[in-house]
């Protein structure tokens, strides 16, 4: 039994100690027998702390550890490494979650939550005073990584994957690649269009032998764990010939006898377009689709081109990978109708309309038959709303929304573009174009939250009336020919990839990652990462900077060809075994044997067969089996201690 | 040691490291807030729950407890649900035979992002015996 323990009561900052009374959770746990010594600490996992850690585990001769602070699923192997340097075992660690179980939980109760983690401090203590030391154990993983889509991001880790001698599957749910990026025309910083940066890292994958690249494919199943998980993909059939080389003239033709017409997501409805479709010449795959959702089969242009076979069928193929790469990007915020005339007036479009407006009109700018001249930008719509539910800023708006401003005054003459904005944040280099904007004539007016612009339609024109907080909150009353509201990002409608890899969501619905600093592209679900906009708004730097982050992460974790896990083995105490075959037969992985020994009948656990699910404790009428860190002393002494009065 | 405002009624969670706790967890992240008497404790798998813990921690005090079960999420098999059911009728068997409200003891599938389930759960319970 462990009587030389060191508990550490972290105040994360003021995270925990905010709520909880970390010092006074220090001086009783101090005096728990066996302890040596309780020390509270601003940040537990601080380099400065661990040092402090490991020299008090080798000068106090510590034989147990405790820390009370945020979840295991953050730190615990960041205080086993402790142990480890300092040469204690690490599974003589106990990590208590004071923080999200306890003062984030119970913000609203202090006290009670001081006594909550004074509580499970103690139920710890008495837990690790019973731990054994141990050796991890290794499972095989697959190198093979399933990067769900074929945006920026996905295609961008797919690459360093399979540098990094990974076998990348892609899969894409749509029939092209390249996400929202292939629907933007020059961006900021390069000048360079979003279909050039798509066919860039399109054409590099194509050039990579274990990259293979699925489209039209959605994940329909998962099962298996980090390592060795198996995931089900359904192939929706393109009806064109694999490698079909249609002529884009001859496509032209049977597009247009295409006799099924449908809004075009492509160019968010600004157009429509027909069943049979590429969103733009040289899309990737070169390969034109038929939407299955819309077509009838009416057969026309099967009868006008020989690469059109309705004969194809959707498919479902299986794959054995090791870790999968979410990056299902985002969606652009819909304004409600009605919303500063947002579906109710022709001439109010959103920022990412308007971005497809300029590629679709090369010479002049007219948008329902009349010339724009005059562009209002109103900004933060749907986002960092203190009443709804986008209360985050999506970052990336403000600067998207100058740049097409300023593209707009360089691609058409007498553009005139007004901002209302809620303070611009064009953070880093992206100040320049506000600095441009301004000295090119661009008129920013800001407006606070409560006293939003109204927009009204007159006589034909749009009114605006605002009142501008830098001028005192003078009211200005003006009209223009288009308003464009500038909206920011929020999660896909499509949430199904959630519910498939039970992915968890954060209060702004995105997918929610570890921590945002300290594991910023993993999740909770080992072998799970998360990469690019699904996970919260990011420009196309940033998308990128997180899907390498992630790429590395998983090529850390499934590149050795064995992954650690938890010690945690069944155990057999043959002494008291009488065997009876019901361990045997719970058991899911065949990791219970019968062995003789000297005539007696008894169980025998197969260690590299048992994963430590526990499955086989309860069935076990002599209670016989026990498994390594929740030995039945270990949980009651648990239990035990936290029904303490 | 003050019992706090629930009257001293206690619950002992038995949550799963890779399914519910997560949820657990979020709920916290989530500043979602549920009665500070609900102790958790992380197993591997709901399936590996003994009816003897359960049972001691009735003799040891805890009002009620409750299984955040892996459900069809169970990393480890898919007859989770099917064994966790069986531990829990076992479990009620006991109870049952020492003439204790079946009810002390619930079960529910709590996947990992099911924040909002678990507290619902977690004040429903609590207020079964504060009432």
């Amino acid at each position: 039994m462990k009587n030389r323990i060191g508990v550490y009561i972290c105040h994360c900052g003021s995270n925990i100690s905010d709520y909880v009374d970390v010092e006074h959770v220090r001086e009783l746990a101090e005096k728990v027998e066996g302890v040596i010594l309780a020390k509270t600490t601003m940040f537990a996992c601080a380099d400065s702390t661990q040092k402090e850690m490991i020299e008090d585990i080798k000068s106090e001769k510590l034989d147990a550890l405790v820390v009370a602070s945020c979840s295991p699923k953050l730190h615990l192997e960041t205080f086993r490494n402790v142990a480890l340097r300092a040469g204690l075992n690490p599974f003589n660690y106990i990590q208590v979650n004071i923080r999200e179980q306890v003062s984030w939980a119970h913000s609203d109760k202090p006290q009670e939550a001081t006594i909550k983690a004074l509580k499970l401090v103690y139920a710890s203590i008495a837990t690790v005073k019973h731990s054994k030391a141990l050796k991890p154990i290794k499972i095989p993983s697959v190198n093979t990584v399933v990067v769900v889509g074929a945006g920026v991001a996905g295609m961008r880790a797919a690459i360093d994957l399979a540098d990094m001698g990974s076998y990348v599957y892609i899969i894409e749910k749509e029939h092209f690649v390249g996400g929202r990026v292939s629907q933007w025309d020059n961006l900021f910083t390069t000048g360079e269009t979003g279909r050039e940066v798509i066919s860039n890292i399109y054409n590099k994958i194509m050039a990579y032998e274990n990259i293979k690249l699925f489209t039209g494919a959605q994940i329909v199943s998962k099962a298996g764990s980090v390592g060795d998980f198996n995931i089900k993909v359904e192939i929706k059939p393109r009806y064109f010939k694999p490698g079909a080389k249609v002529d884009p003239d001859k496509l032209e033709e049977v597009i247009q006898a295409c006799p099924v017409e449908v809004e075009d997501d492509f160019n968010f409805n600004l157009t429509k377009r027909k069943a049979i479709y590429r969103n733009y010449p040289s899309e990737f795959p070169e390969i034109p689709a038929i939407d299955a959702d819309h077509c009838t089969k009416c057969g026309i242009c099967e009868e006008k081109c020989n690469d059109v076979d309705f004969s194809m069928k959707a498919e479902t193929i299986e794959i054995n990978a090791g870790a999968v790469l979410v990056s299902t990007g985002f969606d652009p915020y819909e304004p409600n109708k009605g919303e500063f005339g947002y579906a109710e007036n022709d001439f109010v479009i959103s920022l990412q309309q308007m971005k497809r407006l300029i590629e679709l009109s090369p010479g002049e700018l007219v948008f329902k038959d009349r010339k724009i001249k005059k562009i209002a930008y109103i900004y933060c719509v749907g986002s960092r709303q203190s009443e709804g539910p986008n209360k985050y800023c999506s970052r990336y708006c403000c600067t998207s929304a100058i740049y097409t401003a300023l593209l707009l005054k360089e691609k058409y003459q007498g553009i005139k573009n007004i901002h209302l904005n809620r303070g611009i944040r064009t953070y880093g280099k992206q100040e320049l174009l506000y600095n441009e904007a301004s000295e090119k004539g661009d008129v920013f007016l800001q407006f606070d939250e409560g006293t939003p612009p109204k927009v009204s339609a007159e006589n034909g024109q749009i009114k605006i009336k605002a009142e501008d907080i830098l001028t005192a909150g003078r009211e200005i009353e003006f009209s223009v020919d288009l308003v464009v509201l500038v909206t920011g990002m929020v999660p896909r409608k499509d949430n199904s990839i959630a519910n498939i890899f039970k992915v968890p969501i954060g209060r702004d619905k995105f997918f929610n990652e570890i921590h945002p600093k300290l594991r910023p592209v993993e999740t909770v679900i080992d072998g799970i990462l998360i990469s690019g906009a699904c996970q919260g708004p990011k420009n196309i730097p940033e998308s990128t900077n997180s899907a390498l982050s992630a790429a590395a992460k998983a090529n850390t974790l499934i590149s050795k060809g064995d992954i650690e896990i938890e010690p945690k083995l069944a155990e057999i105490d043959e002494a008291s075994c009488e065997w009876c075959d019901k361990c045997q037969v719970v058991c899911p992985y065949n990791a219970i044997l019968k062995k003789d020994v000297n005539g007696k009948m008894v169980a025998e656990v197969n260690k590299a067969n048992c994963k430590g699910c526990g499955m086989c404790l309860p069935v076990c009428e002599s209670n016989s089996i026990q498994l390594i860190g929740y030995t039945d002393i270990e949980i009651e002494s648990f239990i035990d201690t936290l029904a303490m009065d | 040691m003050d019992k706090g405002n629930n009257s001293g009624v206690k619950i002992l969670v038995f949550s799963t490291e890779k399914i519910s706790d997560p949820a657990i967890d979020l709920a916290g992240l989530l500043k979602m807030h549920y009665p500070p008497v609900v102790y958790t404790m992380i197993v591997p798998c709901s399936s590996a729950i003994k009816p003897r813990w359960i049972m001691h921690a009735f003799e040891k005090g805890f009002d009620g407890v409750f299984i955040a079960a892996d459900g069809t999420d169970c990393p480890f098999s898919e007859k989770c649900t099917e064994n966790t059911s069986e531990i829990v009728a076992q479990t009620h068997t006991i109870m049952k035979e020492k003439g204790m409200d079946a009810a002390r003891l619930k079960m529910a599938a709590i996947c990992s992002v099911c924040a909002e389930p678990f507290v619902k759960h977690m004040n429903t319970f609590v207020n079964y015996f504060s009432n």
